[in-house]
């Protein structure tokens, strides 16, 4: 398999890939280089590529195992660093244009769901997966997908409606 | 009317059992801008999807092909050959070849023949040698003479000193 043809098969799948990993990572830095040394592992192992039926639901399912071991991995980091009775007061100039635009509290709210709701979401709304697709990524069947997307649906909509009433946040 | 199907897709969607098909309906009609107030928070949810879509990977990946390690390999070959060079004559050097072996009846007779006369000449030069040492030897003991003869000269000069002076006192 040559860079081209390497390149072929994989354009369409980094932004996806990109886009699970920072769904899941947050940060804009850490999901690039994930995405980056996800790409590059597919690259190293390009000979079995072509073994796998469905490259894409591959390279997916990497992704979100990688970007969940980086989350643990992270996890364990924290608990050294972490203050856990210190708060910000100052919200970031940052922050505050972020909460300016009530389309981003969405992306807040979806931060707070679990781990696997957030995959599945990201996968089947934003990413427009079928469900045995999602199933091959996430290793579930797919109706417990379905009970734990509408979960996430109906988690999202009711902080946001929340959050418009009260101003809450 | 439109409305109506609409609330019935969301409600299917908040329960997780819309299609695609029927969730890019969804999409579509929270597109526009005039939503009814209470599908609000709908709409902020598809727009967020809608813009998340957009987002890329732009950041490059260095892409190195394989290193093949073809031309390494190829010098522990050659490492390999040049050792094999030095040790087989020198393992297999017993059977070196030998006149013997090599040559006719008339040539190994010749080849003797030199080989006799060839060291009857290296005796006679080593009997010549010899005398050559022995002519060493004489120059050696001719200059030890010399050393003596020298000494006798000085004895005799002292002597005729002597003799001067005893002349002298005579006077």
């Amino acid at each position: 398999m040559t860079q081209t043809d390497f390149t072929n098969l994989v354009m369409p799948i980094k932004d996806k890939m990109f886009r699970l990993a920072k769904r899941l990572l947050v940060s804009n830095e850490e999901a690039e280089d994930a995405t980056q040394e996800i790409l590059l592992k597919l690259w190293r192992n390009k000979e079995k590529i072509s073994d796998y039926k469905n490259v894409e639901a591959f390279s997916m399912t990497m992704t979100k195992n990688f970007c969940l071991d980086r989350l643990k991995s992270k996890q364990a980091q924290n608990l050294k660093i972490v203050h856990s009775n210190y708060q910000d007061n100052n919200t970031s100039l940052q922050k505050q244009v972020e909460n300016k635009d009530s389309v981003d509290w969405v992306s807040k709210i979806i931060e707070e769901l679990p781990e696997q709701q957030k995959i599945i979401l990201q996968l089947r709304d934003i990413e427009e997966y079928d469900f045995d697709e999602i199933a091959k990524v996430v290793d579930m069947n797919p109706t417990a997908i379905r009970v734990a997307l509408s979960r996430a649906r109906k988690t999202i909509r009711e902080k946001l409606t929340n959050t418009h009433r009260y101003g809450i946040k | 009317m439109v409305l109506n199907s609409i609330e019935k897709l969301l409600e299917k969607y908040d329960n997780g059992e819309t299609t695609l098909k029927e969730e890019q309906r969804i999409k579509d009609y929270f597109a526009q801008d005039n939503v009814p107030e209470h599908l609000e928070s709908y709409r902020l949810m598809f727009q967020y999807f809608n813009n998340t879509k957009q987002e890329l990977y732009t950041k490059d990946v260095p892409l190195k092909p394989r290193k093949s390690y073809i031309y390494q390999w190829i010098s522990v070959a050659a490492v390999a050959v040049l050792m094999l060079g030095i040790m087989v004559p020198n393992l297999f050097g017993n059977d070196v070849v030998t006149p013997e072996t090599v040559y006719t009846q008339d040539q190994l007779e010749a080849y003797n023949q030199t080989k006799n006369a060839l060291s009857l000449l290296s005796n006679s030069f080593n009997e010549s040698a010899s005398n050559v040492n022995t002519l060493g030897l004489v120059s050696t003991n001719f200059n030890k003479g010399a050393e003596n003869v020298n000494r006798v000269s000085e004895f005799a000069k002292t002597t005729n000193k002597l003799v001067k002076r005893k002349n002298t006192q005579k006077h």
